[in-house]
Parts: structure tokens; sequence; C-alpha cells
């Protein structure tokens, strides 16, 4: 693995070497052990082409246990009405010093073209680009999909994968980077994915999407799902017609206080994620988002445990065996 | 001095029968076998083909304004190592070509620079803001006799003035080119709208906002009475839409680009921005059913849409990237490739599509003329069995933003003449023509 880019590409066995690795490092900065030296004396760059404050904190956190030297960059917008390219940015980065880059960017794509423009000869790690990709986000949520599984089912999280697992993901799908991550990374680990969005949030051509489409969330919820997976929406789509008002979005596509209701009641454990922020009484209801079925504090602290599995990986060209010695 | 004149030796005739050619003061002064000529400069033609000069309706030539991206000079040197003996410049220069002024100082460039005939096209709204028409008569009656109107690169998507330019052109036997884009349907587009463009992230442009344009403007174009043409048709429905048109009888012509013919959306997954154009690259069933459409006859002409841009405006991110690509110097490569090779059509039909009839649509009247005796000596020698490898940085046009660089194409154009002298020799620029 030369790149973080996308889901896409990862196979089985990366993802699984990913979420081991992940595992390891979710034990790092509790008890005794408070960083691991393996990133001593490399320089990741901070490239945030877009306002995260979250993913970028995140990232910090993962570098600084890590032990590695961290260059902040940031720019809001994208280059396109600054003066300075992205081109010229990263390669005046790089010349300070860099070993990594991770990059968050409005602009779908961006990462890819760090990664293959032959600007710079470093590896990428996709923080987010536009409405392309984010792997963190679906490595995290993997992840925390998997401590579900491994909790309801009473196994070990090494090694396991997310087979048999009914994930539905609901919202604006058309502007999700974070829903089209998961589609890829949640089919490679097994799982079954249920996409629930009106016509006008999801792709027009979804027909090679290895998923099962939903325009009604309680007929996706009546389907038989083990997670549900409430997307942030942005009220402003609303102006541009995607949907009527903030009413009829919650009514229809949100997770009410009704339908929690109707998930406790099955002699089932659904799990409820949201890559936050959550916009309360829009897509979710306090009830669920406060539940013990919310796994969404917990996705959060998954987030650092991923993105140094991903740093270490690409920086050190290791594996998880490296925490995990043969038995 | 005389002017020179030359003999082309046993030149195969729009691909068919073998000729000696003889121009002589800027005409075909013979045609036959076994032409004697003393003191002609003998141009030995074994195993070519002869074209009539090709004519593109669609250049962007960028000047004035733009010169960093190309120049007249550059724009006309590329066009005449393509083959080409006349280019129309598109009018989104900077000034925008809205005026009498602006084209008659293109033409005035064109004329200077004596590589190929370079004939302005005229806004049809002003600073191409679709709001009011431009000064249409007064370019009609300009040194630059301007016959063909565009707003290229934006729609004229009101149909109030695309109804009113339509009528108001016939008064000189203009024409409109409609660069064919539902503006609200493409706000923010970046590619093709498709399976593609779902998992790219990228935001689709859709064929319906060609499509309904092109639906709209024939029923507009048969209801006054004008001549429409189409620029750069992409996709499948467009051709369906044209092939009623034409059956009805409507006065609509239609071009496609080669990058049409032969690129796919399948190309973004690259992000590389040398595929981003405008536009954009559709799916493989749209390529096929545009290569069809040429074979059938419901798409009349190539045009380029020769799109020279700066390194940097392609050199970044996708989004922030300029669309466009180069064409001109692989034009009837990329032809003979998709087209040719491929049994769609003949050598003739190439003559056809590449010269006579664009020049029929633009009333270019000294362009696009049988390869005959008494005509203009336009013309243009093809090695149709050479193979080369496209490499941008070798290329005349300032523009390096070519989709085909690595690739090896068929066809190597090895002379040009245009009016008689040759601007192109032994496949390299010679000279430009000087008038008298
Ligand atoms: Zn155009």
């Amino acid at each position: 693995m030369k790149h973080l880019l996308d889901t896409k590409e990862l196979s089985l066995a990366d993802a699984l070497n990913l979420l081991d690795t992940a595992d390891y490092m979710a034990g790092v900065g509790q008890g005794d052990l408070l960083k691991l030296p393996h990133l001593q004396g490399k320089t990741v760059v901070n490239l945030f082409f877009e306002d995260s404050t979250r993913t970028r904190l995140s990232f910090e956190a993962a570098e600084k246990r890590l032990s590695a030297d961290i260059i902040n960059f940031a720019a809001k917008g994208s280059s396109v009405s600054k003066g300075e390219s992205l081109k010229d940015t990263i390669q005046t980065l790089a010349a300070i010093k860099a070993d990594a880059v991770v990059i968050r960017h409005s602009a779908s794509g961006a990462p890819q073209r760090l990664a293959e423009a032959g600007w710079i000869d470093l590896p990428v790690l996709n923080a987010g680009d536009g409405t392309h990709a984010h792997p963190t986000q679906a490595l995290l949520d993997a992840m925390t999909l998997r401590q579900f599984k491994a909790q309801r089912d009473r196994v070990e999280t090494r090694g396991l994968t997310l087979e048999g697992l009914r994930v539905a993901i609901v919202g604006d799908i058309l502007h999700s980077r974070v829903a089209r991550s998961n589609l890829w990374l949640l089919n490679t680990l097994g799982a079954q994915v249920k996409l629930v969005a009106p016509p006008t949030l999801l792709p027009r051509y979804t027909d090679s999407w290895p998923a099962e489409i939903y325009h009604n969330l309680d007929e996706a919820l009546e389907s038989g799902v083990d997670a549900v997976m409430m997307l942030r929406i942005q009220k402003e789509r609303m102006q541009a017609a995607f949907f009527p008002s903030a009413e009829e979005f919650t009514r229809f596509w949100g997770l009410t206080p009704e339908r929690f209701a109707y998930l406790n009641s099955l002699n089932h454990e659904t799990a409820v994620l949201h890559p936050g922020p959550m916009n309360r009484g829009l897509e979710i209801c306090s009830q669920a988002a406060d539940s013990p079925r919310s796994w969404v504090l917990r996705q959060v602290s998954n987030g650092v445990a991923v993105r140094m599995a991903a740093l270490y990986l690409l920086m050190t060209g290791g594996s998880s065996q490296d925490f995990y010695p043969a038995a | 001095m005389p002017a020179p004149t030359y003999l082309i030796r046993s030149a195969s005739v729009l691909g068919q029968e073998t000729a000696d050619i003889l121009l002589e003061d800027g005409k075909i002064a013979a045609m036959g076998p076994h032409l004697e000529a003393p003191g002609a400069q003998v141009i030995e033609a074994q195993g070519l083909i002869a074209l009539p000069g090709l004519v593109d309706l669609h250049t962007h030539l960028r000047q004035p304004g733009y010169e960093a991206s190309e120049t007249v000079e550059t724009g006309s040197q590329a066009a005449a190592l393509g083959g080409y003996t006349a280019v129309f410049a598109m009018a989104n220069s900077k000034p925008v070509a809205d005026s009498a002024a602006v084209v008659e100082q293109v033409h005035a460039l064109g004329l200077d620079s004596g590589w190929v005939k370079v004939q302005p096209i005229g806004a049809v709204t002003k600073d191409l803001a679709g709001q009011q028409l431009a000064d249409l008569g007064e370019m009609a009656a300009s040194k630059a006799q301007v016959r063909v109107f565009s707003d290229d690169g934006m729609c004229v998507w009101d149909p109030a003035i695309m109804r009113r330019a339509l009528e108001y052109v016939k008064t000189f036997d203009g024409v409109i080119a409609q660069h064919a884009q539902e503006p609200r349907l493409t706000e923010g587009a970046q590619m093709n709208e498709g399976k593609v463009s779902a998992e790219l992230g990228l935001t689709g442009w859709p064929a319906v906002a060609e499509e309904s344009i092109i639906a709209r403007d024939v029923l507009l174009a048969d209801h006054v009475g004008s001549r429409l043409h189409i620029c750069h048709l992409s996709t499948k429905g467009s051709v369906e839409i044209l092939r009623w048109a034409k059956e009805r009888g409507i006065e609509v012509t239609a071009e496609v680009t080669p990058h049409h013919l032969l690129l796919t959306d399948e190309l973004v997954r690259s992000y590389d921005p040398v595929y981003k154009v405008n536009p954009p690259l559709r799916t493989e069933e749209d390529v096929l059913a545009l290569r069809q459409a040429v074979a059938d006859g419901i798409i009349d002409i190539i045009g380029t849409d020769h799109a020279p841009h700066p390194a940097e405006s392609k050199d970044c991110e996708w989004a922030c990237a300029a669309n466009g690509m180069t064409g001109l110097e692989q034009a009837l490569s990329i032809i003979q490739m998709t087209l040719v090779e491929t049994g769609y059509i003949g050598w003739a039909d190439v003559a056809r599509i590449m010269s006579f009839k664009p020049a029929e649509i633009g009333l270019a009247s000294d362009q696009g003329r049988p390869l005959a005796v008494g005509e203009p000596a336009n013309l243009v020698l093809l090695d149709p069995t050479a193979r080369r490898t496209i490499v941008p940085a070798d290329q005349a046009t300032k523009g390096k933003n070519n989709p085909y660089r690595g690739m090896e194409v068929p066809g190597a154009v090895k002379a040009t003449f245009y009016a008689g002298h040759p601007t192109v020799l032994d496949g390299a620029l010679n000279s430009p023509r000087r008038e008298g």
C-alpha cells in the first residue's frame, strides 16, 4: 500500500491488516502505553483545504501518538481562488520536510492528483476529498461495526469480517464521500449495504453499485438491518430543490423517536452510527444519539486508532503482524 | 519572378485513382496521368492520398487576449501541420469577437500569418452574455465577412434571443452555431453524468442538458426557417433528435469532434484534467452512436474544438482545471483511426466531412472545393500507412493539453498546399503564403 486514497482498491487482506493494526492502536494512549516511537524523526504534513477541526484533531492525535513531527497547513477553500496552486503548495512543504501527506480537499480527486501527478513522491493519505472518498472515516466505521459484531457474538475482533452484517446508510448519498467509501469497504468486508435516500439525493446511475437501494426508510428498516448509519444532511440542499423542507426530510428520512422505538422493539440489536457532526432533530433524534445503542462516541475514538494504523502502515511498510507475533 | 509551380506526382485522389496534379498560380492547372511541367518543383506522392485542404469550423485561436494559450500564428501553424487550409476562429477571445473591430483584427492577423485562411466567427450576443445581440450585421459587413455566429463556450440559452438571432442572420445568409448546454442542468458540472461520475463524486453533466437545447433549437429553426448548426454533438440522444429533424427537412447541420469519436468518461477515473472538456467525454455507447451518425450522414462535419491552454490550467486538481483539449495536429489521424480504419466511411467521405461540408456551412467559397482543374489549389497529401506517436512537446500549438499524448496513431500529413503554396512539406512547416 503506497497511498490510502479510497477504499475501493483495498483488498480484504489490506482492510483486515488496517483494522487489526487499528485494534492494537486503540490501546495506545491508555494505561501505561502513552505513545509509540515508530514515526520518531518523521514529519507528517497535514494539508487542510477545507475546514474540518474534528478530522484534523483526530489526525494530529494519531500522529502524536506515533511520535511524528507535524506540519499543519490550512487554507480555507480550494486553491482555485487563491494565488498558490496545490502543486506549488505541496512542493513548498515537501521542500521543508515531509515524509507523508494527509490531505483534505473540497475537490474530488485532489488526493489522487497529489499522489499521481508527479509533483511529489510521498505517501498520500486522503482525509476526505469533495464528494468522492473518505477512507479513514469508512475504516473507523468498519472498526466500530466490527466491535459491535464482536460484542454481540462474543468473539474477538481481530481477523473478523463483517460477513452477514446488514448496514443501512441513510440520507444524502449523492453528496457523501462517507457513503461512497463505506459502500466499497463494507462490501469488501462481507457486509450487505442498503442505501436509503430520496432519488434526488442518490446518483442517477447506481446500477453497478453493490447495494440495495431504498427510497423508503421504513421499508429499509423492516427489511432487516443490524446497523443504521445516518448521514449529515446540509439544510442548504433544500434551496437547490433536493427536498422540500427540513421537516419533510426528518419525517421521511430521519431517525425519529418513532423509528428508534421500532428498532428498540425488535428482538435483535441494532447499532446506530453517525459520522458527525450531528444535526439533532433533523436526521437523528436525541433519543437515538444518546442511547446505549449509539456508537457515535466510539466512532470518534476509533478514528484516532485507524488513522494511527494507516499512518503506520503507509510510512513504515509494516503490517499488523508487527503487533501480534505469530503464535 | 513568377510564382513557383508544383507538380504532385502519382497521388491517390481521395484515396481512389492515381493522378498527377499541377499547381500553378494558386489553382489546379492540370490533373491526369503523366503530366509534364518543365520548371515545376516535383513532389513525389506515390502512396499518398490527396484530399482537399481541410476546413475546421471550430477552432479556438485565443487571440486577442489569451496569447499565453495560443496566437493566430501558432494556431494556424498547427492547422497547416494538420492538413488544414482554413480555420474558423471562435469568438470567445478577450475582448470577445462581438464587434467589427475585433473580427477585423483577427482577420488581419490571419492574413499576416498566411499559414491558413483564418475566418473569424462572430459572437451571437454581446460579451457572450446571452442578453443582447452582438453587432451581427456590422460583423457580416466588415472586412472579415462574418457568416458564422456562435457564443461557443456558452449556450444561447434564452429561447427568445435564440429565435431572434436565427431570424436576424438570414439577412446575410448567416448561420448560428449553437453550443448546446442547458445552463441550469449543468451548474457545477465536471464530467458526464453516468456511472463513472457516480463513483468519482464529480458533478454530472447530463446528456439531457445537450439534447433539450438541440430539440428546442431545431424546432425554433423550423419555425423561423433558418439555418442552424450544432457544435460538438456528444450524445446518442442528440443523434436521434438530429435524425428526426433532418427527416423533417429542418435546415440543421451538426458537428462532432475527433475526441468524442474516441475517448470516453472512463478516462476521468485518473482525475487527470487533460481529459476535462466541454461537452464532456461520454460513454462507449455514445462514441459508437456518433461514429454511426457520421456514416449515416446525420452528423455533417468534423470540428476539432481545438482548445489550447497553458500548462498551469491543467496542472492542478480536476475542479479548477480549464475545459478543453488540443486537436488540430492529429484530427485527421483520429478520423482515420475511428472512422476509416473501422470501416464506417471512406476517404471521399473524409473529404466531405472535413472539407467540402464545413466550407459550405461557413460559406467559405474558396475553400472545400473539389480536386479538379480550375479549382483553388488547396490540398493535403496524407501518408495513410504512417504510424506515429503523439508528442505534445513537438507540436506547433502552444497548448500541450493533448489527450492523445503517447498514443500511436495512423496517418501523417506530408504536405499542405494553401492556394498553391506549400505551407507544409515533408511533414514539417515550410513557409506561410504571402499574398500577391
Ligand atoms: Zn463549445
